[in-house]
């Protein structure tokens, strides 16, 4: 093991003991391979083993790690500890979340919010199984294809301020899903969904910051899925009051 | 083991100067004041067109003012990031797509500047000809 | 659950005044507000026997005085949309629907007055 050092500041929350989060400082090896996730794995494995965090593949696509690095949001198995050496490293549990204990965050809000988009295909025309499959051209899996990445880390509810300053609001991965079936080519719901999205706490807390887009590991676009459904609901908004008589 | 979890208050007035993209998103947001004065500015000048020779004339010298300059110079500064930050997230709102090929959005982006030099110079030239 | 927001009128013209002011606003606050001021264009390029050509250009003077409409129309309800909004984000939230409704009050107002003077220019 290295004889280098690196400090990692993490912000512990025991609810059994502690009124209030408190800072907690570990030195750990420096090895230059290592990501955030490594140094926490070590810190459990030989200094204190009552840190909490979810980590799983420790590699960006199950989407557990997420949490505050230094004040950004990241996926703490994608961040390497040399980018980020000498300078001591702050890890928080991931913002705009409640704390449950430790670096786990509280997600039942965020899986409320994930169900009310109606995050299923509801088909245009269904049809049994033995008339076959639905088909769909390369272009039409192209208009969703990047929507369907997301892996529900919340990095992207993290870094916005809209969902800081109004828990309310639906948010981006929320947003992305529904707009993943909106643009799903074999999908009818839209109407349904946009009961759910086209309302003050649906897309219109959106100011376009853009950060969710910056810190999505996947490329997801959330600002962008956004965006483009805003133009939908304006679209919808001006064609049901000029044309009424169109069935909804 | 009873939960109890902890929620962490931020600051509504100032989370904006927490990390420089929130700041430069306020800046953006502010840049309105400016597109937003210059509207009026017009609006004033089409009002003093309407009431006359003197009135109007009397608008004119009154953009050489020091503060007219002053609004005028900095508003010009927000009015340019207004259009490169309107431009910049163009391709996210409006993404294009030839069959199965996503257009670009650099293009996306460059088409609006294009459309932008274009009718500033269309504007100019009205204005300077003679 | 709050039902489907009329938001998409004020949005529409905040995107709408958003493009025109980005495309238009810097060369039009160069020209009027620097260069013919500061004499780097003849002083007459704004004189009231142009801008007068300008506002009866077209049947009815419908093209000159579309123009200008336009021109302070769109920008001006971008302008109170997001400056409104921007006060919100500003932590005046308690106060929502009164912030929008001064701000989208003063682009109502600003509205009239450019109507009046180009009807009665």
């Amino acid at each position: 093991m290295s004889d280098k050092i690196i400090e990692i500041e993490v912000l512990r929350y025991r609810p059994e003991q502690d009124a209030e989060p408190v800072w907690q400082s570990y030195k750990v090896p420096f090895e230059p391979e290592w990501v955030v996730l490594d140094a926490l794995n070590y810190v459990k494995d030989h200094l204190d083993g009552t840190l909490s965090y979810r980590w799983s593949c420790h590699m960006g696509v199950c989407g557990s790690c997420g949490m505050m690095v230094n004040g950004v949001p990241v996926l703490s198995c994608h961040v390497f500890v040399k980018d980020y050496y000498p300078a001591r490293i702050r890890v928080e549990p991931l913002a705009h979340f409640p704390i449950e204990r430790d670096l786990v965050v509280t997600l039942d809000d965020f899986m409320n919010k994930l169900q009310r988009v109606k995050p299923y295909l509801i088909p245009k025309n269904d049809k049994p199984v033995s008339e076959g499959e639905f088909l769909q051209s390369p272009a039409e899996l192209v208009k969703y294809k990047q929507y369907t990445l997301c892996i529900n880390c919340t990095l992207c509810y993290s870094a916005c301020p809209q969902v800081g300053l109004n828990p309310d609001f639906i948010g981006p991965a929320a947003l992305a899903l529904a707009h993943r079936y909106n643009a799903d080519s074999r999908d009818g719901g839209q109407q349904l969904r946009f009961d759910e999205i086209f309302t003050h706490e649906g897309i219109w807390e959106c100011t376009f910051v853009g950060e969710c887009s910056v810190v999505c590991p996947k490329h997801v676009d959330p600002a962008g899925a956004i965006q483009q459904t805003k133009i939908e609901a304006t679209k919808d908004f001006f064609k049901s009051l000029l044309m009424p008589w169109g069935n909804k | 083991m009873s939960r109890k979890p902890y929620i962490r208050k931020i600051s509504t007035t100032s989370w904006w100067l927490k990390r420089p993209a929130y700041t430069r998103y306020m800046i953006r947001e502010f840049s309105s004041f400016f597109v937003g004065g210059y509207a009026a500015v017009l609006m004033i000048g089409v009002r003093r067109l309407a009431q006359g020779r003197e009135a109007y004339d009397a608008f004119l010298v009154s953009l050489q003012s020091p503060l007219a300059l002053t609004f005028h110079a900095v508003g010009l500064l927000f009015a340019l990031y207004h259009t490169v930050t309107f431009f910049g997230a163009s391709d996210k709102a409006l993404p294009m797509q030839i069959g199965a090929e996503k257009v670009p959005g650099k293009l996306i982006v460059a088409g609006h500047y294009a459309a932008m030099v274009a009718l500033s110079a269309f504007i100019l030239v009205l204005a300077l000809w003679r | 659950m709050s039902g489907r927001s009329k938001e998409p009128i004020f949005w529409s013209l905040f995107a709408g005044g958003g493009m025109l002011s980005a495309m238009t606003t810097p060369v039009l606050m160069f020209l009027t507000g620097l260069a013919v001021p500061l004499g780097w264009f003849a002083a007459d390029t704004l004189s009231y026997d142009r801008m007068m050509a300008l506002v009866h250009f077209g049947p009815y003077g419908l093209i000159g005085k579309g123009a200008l409409f336009v021109v302070i129309f769109l920008p001006m309800w971008h302008a109170a949309h997001r400056a409104g909004m921007s006060l919100i984000d500003l932590g005046v939230r308690g106060v929502k629907p009164l912030i929008m409704t001064v701000s989208y009050g003063a682009a109502a107002a600003g509205t009239v007055i450019a109507v009046r003077a180009l009807l009665a220019v």
